[in-house]
């Protein structure tokens, strides 16, 4: 048979690797600012684009798409070709990927912090982003698929069914949880409201978890583990056991997210059972990589890059077990809001996909430059040190997040609550939060050793150059079975019907949950006294989305006695039928502010935003000092706003639209009105108006300003149903 | 407690199957998953199992230049 002689693209590969290497710092770096924050909230005081709110949708988009992104195509780029033994389908695809993805990563890095975000958890980009996402990934699919059609094995191996469902999967996802409408260049309003979009932003939160940090992953350990230990994958049995059931379940358990919230309750039991099943694939899959090191251990005690795939699959198990448990609605009740998801994500984050990608790094650039590794001695110091740091940054976050939610829930005798002040449960997790900051830093000095060696490696070595290779030709044959072949192995040499039957495995679990969710909306009884936010709330509440509130407050009282008592009535359904999009949150860093309407007065509101720790002593909250400026709200697009609200389903009349402004003024100027009941706001405000005749601007009325539309909104919080009695707190 | 929210989906019609299929389609799925794994053969099985380590392309003579 004739030996055809092609070059692997090493090139694309080194693109993506370096890629990896500077976004993990960068992302990294965020994540150290953002824990430092913690323990020094002012520390970027009065400047919005370091703002808490606005850098923790940075961090998690850098972690999740640029570096372990960025980890994954170089991972999938070099293994597919070898696998298939083919070159990419095109060099120019190959390349428009690349810097198609890095220039989606820096679009991301300017608007998230100039507040441009659709407060959805992993998908905050905003829409012009998000139709680059999937153009870029659709060229991704084409150059993938391409390649398998061309290759030159007859079978697909295990990691390249993972890959396929990852682009299948991530596809699906994000178009359907991106649906929005846009009101200008960069802001739209999600097309779900309330419990609709809830569900939806969570079937597609988890499940970006499941396919766009796991499923890819899982293809790079089928692939780099039996490298690295030179020896077969434990059983290709259950590869195929652990790549159908996986697919299958993963994509059912989304609901979980949103347990005891006001989700109807089978689609919370829905979501907790396939939790729960996902165990066993999971650690089938955990299992089939730790057992694909037996027989030779010895070389885990010298060789780093196993020892980096060992604490990675380790991790995977340990996140995979705490997946389940913490969907049980016991577990859930506990450690929802706290930092114990934290911990839980940052065991997946740092100890699966960083330690897995920091494996591949340092398997891939000795390979693909020819020589050795500067430093094997450096490798083990990584290793070690990035080890500590996951252990001294979760533990704290488990004992943080269980102590916090103790204190939530404890009672004194008379049926009070021990801790009525939220900022006591604070206060007694700073060490917790202190640990955390040591361990994150030292996990990012792992990484800056690792940049380090990696630099004395490529500049000692060969230039990385592509490689030759040869290979015969495919022989054609039939695309039908042939006679005696399985129905299996048929499939695996059949790339399309493959992503199709795998495609259909996803959509079986997608379509039960989407449908229901689609005939929900239907069905949540209306409130009568639920009516659309006032044009100013309306303003007030894209503010709370600019400065990313969500991030560290709930709105969503479960129905517990210890938050209907500290916080007030449980959240019901209904409440949210205009929340376009949801805000319910997932992590309570403050407390809840479902019900915070009406519950202090403006004034608290105003001196609190502008120094949260003079009206709460030893709060961790930031000021917000820069909705005072001396300028003017920007109330321009109101009308296109409640437009889009209005074809969105909100019940805006034609005379609401076109009495917007007026209605604001008005509302604006009562809030100003409460303002100067306060003598220290008159005499600060006559100060100001002085200090900017003196500068010669034009001084724009406190009315006008941001502040005033966030009071507005954040005392319309909760108020539709309050019971009448809202003293109580 | 749940009173408030609880009977959102009751009202839709025949929303009793939901369970009784998915249950279906599991069953099924797995038995069918079982048998095409154990279907396999032996040397069929080794041989996808070393698919990522015969790629020797670093013994190819053009990748000893350097």
């Amino acid at each position: 048979m004739e030996m055809q002689q092609f070059y692997y693209d090493n090139k694309i590969v080194k693109k993506f690797l370096y890629a990896t290497i500077v976004f993990g710092v960068i992302g990294m770096t965020v994540g150290l600012l953002l824990a430092f924050f913690f323990l020094f909230p002012n520390l970027t005081d009065g400047i919005s684009f370091l703002s808490f709110g606005r850098l923790r949708p940075l961090h998690t988009n850098a972690v999740i798409f640029a570096f372990v992104g960025n980890a994954m195509f170089a991972g999938i780029y070099y293994s597919l070709q070898r696998l298939l033994k083919a070159r990419m389908f095109s060099d120019f695809l190959s390349n428009l990927h690349f810097w198609g993805w890095q220039l989606i990563i820096l679009s991301a890095a300017v608007t998230l912090p100039l507040g441009f975000s659709t407060s959805k958890e992993y998908a905050e980009l905003e829409w012009p982003i998000d139709i680059a996402i999937a153009l870029i990934w659709v060229v991704f699919g084409i150059n993938m698929i391409g390649t398998i059609l061309r290759r030159r094995e007859r079978h697909l191996y295990v990691a390249i069914w993972f890959y396929l469902a990852t682009f299948v999967t991530v596809a699906v996802l994000h178009i359907f949880n991106s649906l929005a409408l846009p009101v200008s260049a960069l802001k739209s309003y999600s097309v779900y409201a309330g419990v609709q979009d809830a569900l939806v932003q969570w079937w597609y939160g988890h499940n970006a978890v499941a396919f766009f940090l796991t499923t890819p992953f899982l293809g790079l350990m089928y692939y780099f583990v039996p490298k690295a230990a030179n020896r077969p994958v434990y059983s290709y049995r259950l590869s195929i056991v652990h790549f159908w059931s996986l697919i299958f379940i993963y994509i059912w358990a989304g609901p979980h997210h949103l347990l005891y919230s006001a989700l109807p309750n089978w689609a919370q039991n829905l979501g907790v059972v396939f939790s729960i099943m996902l165990i066993a694939p999971s650690w089938g899959g955990m299992i089939n990589g730790l057992l694909t090191l037996r027989g030779v251990w010895d070389k885990v005690r010298t060789e780093p890059v196993l020892k980096f795939f060992v604490v990675a699959i380790t991790g995977y198990g340990m996140a995979t077990l705490e997946g389940p448990m913490l969907s049980l609605k016991s577990f859930n009740a506990v450690a929802h809001f706290t930092d114990w998801i934290i911990a839980h994500v940052h065991v997946g984050a740092m100890a699966w996909n960083g330690f897995m990608a920091f494996g591949m790094i340092y398997w891939l650039i000795p390979r693909m430059t020819k020589g050795p590794l500067f430093s094997t001695k450096l490798a083990h110091v990584h290793f070690w040190i990035g080890t500590l740091g996951i252990i001294i940054y979760t533990l704290p976050m488990y004992v943080a997040g269980f102590t916090q939610a103790s204190m939530w829930n404890q009672f004194n005798p008379d049926g009070t609550l021990t801790y009525g002040n939220f900022l006591e449960t604070v206060q007694q997790i700073i060490p917790m939060y202190w640990m955390r900051a040591i361990g994150g830093t030292m996990y990012i000095i792992g990484m800056f050793i690792l940049v380090y060696n990696i630099i004395r490696t490529v500049r000692a070595n060969a230039a990385i150059a592509d490689e030759a290779a040869e290979a015969p030709a495919l022989e054609p044959i039939t695309t039908g079975r042939i006679k005696g072949e399985k129905f299996h192995p048929w499939l695996e040499r059949r790339p399309i019907q493959l992503t199709i039957l795998a495609t259909v495995a996803i959509l079986i679990g997608g379509i039960i949950q989407i449908v229901p969710t689609i005939m929900v909306k239907s069905n949540i009884p209306t409130i009568a006294s639920v009516k659309p936010y006032t044009p100013l709330e309306l303003e007030g509440r894209d503010l709370y989305i600019r400065e990313g509130c969500v991030g560290c407050h709930s709105q969503m009282v479960r129905p517990f006695r210890s938050e209907v008592e500290r916080y007030g009535p449980q959240a019901k359904a209904g409440e949210f039928v205009y929340d376009h999009p949801f805000l319910w949150g997932s992590k309570r860093t403050g407390p809840d502010l479902l019900r915070v309407g009406g519950k202090y007065n403006d004034n608290w509101h105003f001196n609190h935003m502008w120094d949260p720790q003079s009206t709460s002593a030893g709060s961790i909250m930031p000021g917000y000092k820069w909705l005072f400026d001396n300028k003017a709200l920007d109330i321009s697009n109101i009308a296109g706003k409640m437009k889009a609200m209005q074809t969105l389903g909100v019940p805006y009349t034609d005379a609401d639209i076109a009495n917007a402004n007026a209605a604001i003024a008005e509302q604006a100027k009562k809030i100003e009105a409460n303002l100067h009941t306060d003598p220290d706001y008159v005499k600060s405000y006559d100060e100001s108006r002085q200090k900017a005749a003196a500068r010669g601007e034009a001084f724009v009325p406190m009315e006008q300003r941001e502040i005033v539309a966030m009071i507005a909104y954040i005392q319309r919080l909760g108020t539709d149903i309050k019971v009448k009695d809202n003293q109580k707190n | 407690m749940f009173e408030a929210i609880k009977h959102n989906m009751e009202t839709i019609a025949g929303v009793a199957i939901y369970p009784i299929i998915s249950l279906l389609i599991f069953f099924f799925f797995f038995v069918a998953l079982g048998y095409w794994v154990f279907s396999y053969k032996r040397e069929k099985i080794m041989e996808l199992s070393n698919l990522p380590l015969n790629d020797n392309q670093n013994d190819h003579p053009l990748n000893s230049e350097k």
